[in-house]
């Protein structure tokens, strides 16, 4: 199968006076043409560090990457009219500019004609429903249509292969719904084209992913898709319980016999914990900590197991953990 | 879609990003004071200064000129060479050098948009401060003075794209250092005065700046009685050897300091 990108033993270190910081630490991995390929991590994991190599923005400290065949470090110039990179939470442009110049001008920065350009940009405006705003100026505009306009971006240029850095990040869940759509429907217009996504959103990497790796400390902890993945915790019991809020817990639920994985967030004042049992016995001990602790069950719920338990299982913690540090 | 040739590519990135200065100018009209009325007002401050000593006529000259000059070398140091800093707090940078274009062309357009709102301001200086304290030039120096202007102009760019490849390594000492050449670089210049007053070794030294060596010609063409500091010819000679010189320089330093930067992290704004 064709492939779009490949890394072998990629290293990044990033030095300063005192210290160095292992972001990416022997990363092998191959994209194949035509996939939706997702790179979940907490923060901190390397993902960032990953695209941004990827996208010739960084160099790597040892190992290789090519990208639609091209090395990334040497062969970087002509590779940069194949790729296009758009993150979440982009602020990126010129505030005073309305959206359709704004995107006008980024096409001109790869010489795209300015007729077709401005056919391009009216349609993907159109198909993702910023046609009103064409003519708002960027620095009016919300963060959703500001996140629809940064995709239209990355998408005018045609890019053979697009990198999404946390594309929805921030977004509420109409937008982020827009622009994860507007992502399937742009692949499906030419199964050549490849996208690399990174995400938090467990969910989001289940619903647009063909393969995903999970990377942690700098490292691929696992790959494959999402089902792949989920079948690593097909059989474990997956237990959420909800619980008032109370002293630290979370420790001595892992410490349960027969708890393999444990991950809490925190939502509307309720702490939810996510427990990945081995077998239903264990929810036995689970209940005696819980009594022990003197929080109050506000809820326990026996589900399906999700890619976020797959992540949990093979990363530690959960993402929301490493977030809150 | 053909591939663009590097040509065209090179030209649209100057015309594209020239627009959001052009459109910025338009849209928010505050910089006719900001960046005409003030800078008229020490203009001609200065032209008191020399009128309370009693100085001759052509001195009014030298200050209106070198007024003129410094607008453009304001917007090469302020809205070229230390404008990649603002962009990778904005986040611009990242996309400007993945693009498949090339920083010099991005750096060329944001010194073209700017250039408009210099011009205004050196036209406003020229011709109210001239008309308001009657200085008069000679006329048939005029269109060669212009061709040597056009000439020290685009040394200068040259010079601020050389400039901005440096900041882009210092990053945030870019705006200090910036900072702090602007005075030193009014007096080596002769923004005020004339050049030969600094002597042949400190006005040597401000030849190294593009200004320097055009404002002295420009005088010369139409102040008459301006103390030369080298013949006009040489001027100008020195100047097509900056332009050519500068303008590799930049490239070549744009080059590595771009490969640099990638190592160093220093076009990203996030490092995890």
């Amino acid at each position: 199968m064709d492939i779009a990108v490949e890394t072998r033993a990629l290293r990044r270190v990033y030095r300063s006076r005192n210290q160095e910081v292992v972001a990416l630490d022997g990363v092998d991995l191959r994209v194949h043409r035509g996939e939706r390929f997702g790179v979940l991590g907490p923060n901190g994991a390397g993902k960032t560090t990953l695209i941004k190599i990827l996208v010739t923005l960084l160099l790597p400290s040892s190992g290789t990457a090519v990208v639609d065949g091209l090395d990334v470090v040497r062969q970087f110039r002509e590779l940069r009219h194949r790729i296009a990179m758009v993150s979440g939470g982009e602020n990126v442009g010129f505030g005073m500019l309305k959206v359709k110049e704004q995107l006008w001008m980024f096409s001109q920065f790869y010489g795209m004609p300015s007729t077709p350009a401005r056919r391009q940009i009216a349609e993907l405006l159109e198909r993702l429903g910023l046609s009103e705003a064409a003519n708002r100026r960027v620095s009016a505009l919300s963060s959703g249509m500001r996140q629809k306009m940064n995709l239209i971006r990355g998408l005018i240029t045609n890019p053979r292969i697009l990198f999404l850095d946390e594309p929805t990040v921030a977004l509420d869940v109409g937008a982020a719904r827009d622009v994860r759509d507007e992502v399937r429907r742009w692949m499906a217009e030419d199964a050549s084209r490849t996208v690399i996504l990174t995400t938090h959103y467990m969910m989001e990497a289940d619903e647009l992913c063909d393969r995903v790796a999970i990377v942690n400390r700098g490292r691929i902890v696992a790959e494959g898709t999402p089902s792949e993945l989920k079948q690593r915790v097909q059989h474990d019991a997956i237990v959420d319980l909800q619980l008032s809020p109370g002293t630290r817990l979370l420790d001595a639920l892992r410490a349960v016999d027969g708890v393999a994985a444990a991950s809490v967030a925190e939502q509307d004042g309720i702490d939810r914990f996510s427990l990945q049992l081995s077998s239903d016995a264990a929810l036995g001990g689970v209940m005696r900590v819980v009594e022990g602790s003197g929080r109050q069950i506000r809820g326990v719920q026996k589900r399906e197991p999700t890619l976020e338990d797959a992540f949990v299982k093979l990363v530690g913690r959960g993402m929301t953990e490493e977030e809150q540090g | 879609m053909s591939h663009p040739s590097a040509v065209r590519i090179f030209l649209k990135t100057i015309a594209a990003r020239a627009y959001p200065r052009f459109v910025s100018s338009y849209r928010n009209r505050t910089w006719l004071i900001t960046e005409t009325l003030l800078p008229l007002i020490g203009t001609i401050a200065m032209i008191y200064v020399y009128r309370a000593l009693h100085a001759p006529s052509r001195y009014l000259g030298f200050v209106v000129l070198g007024g003129v000059l410094l607008a453009f070398w304001q917007n090469v140091i302020w809205a070229m060479a230390t404008q990649f800093f603002w962009d990778r707090g904005a986040g611009n940078l990242e996309l400007f050098a993945m693009a498949h274009t090339s920083l010099a062309a991005i750096l060329l357009g944001m010194a073209l948009g700017g250039a408009y709102v210099s011009l205004t301001r050196a036209i406003a200086i020229l011709l109210f401060a001239s008309t308001l304290f009657g200085v008069g030039y000679t006329a048939a120096g005029l269109l060669p003075a212009l061709g040597v202007f056009v000439l020290t102009i685009s040394a200068l760019y040259c010079l601020g794209m050389l400039l901005a490849s440096l900041f882009l390594f210092y990053q945030r000492e870019a705006w200090q250092l910036a900072d702090a050449m602007q005075e030193p670089i009014y007096f080596l210049s002769g923004f005020y005065f004339p050049i030969r007053s600094l002597g042949a070794f400190v006005g040597g030294l401000g030849s190294l700046i593009p200004l320097t060596l055009g404002l002295d010609a420009i005088r010369q063409l139409v102040l008459p009685g301006t103390p030369r500091f080298i013949p006009i010819r040489w001027e100008v000679l020195a100047i097509l050897v900056q332009i050519a010189g500068y303008a590799l320089l930049s490239q070549v330093s744009l080059r590595y300091l771009e490969r640099q930067a990638r190592q160093d992290a220093r076009l990203i704004l996030r490092s995890t």
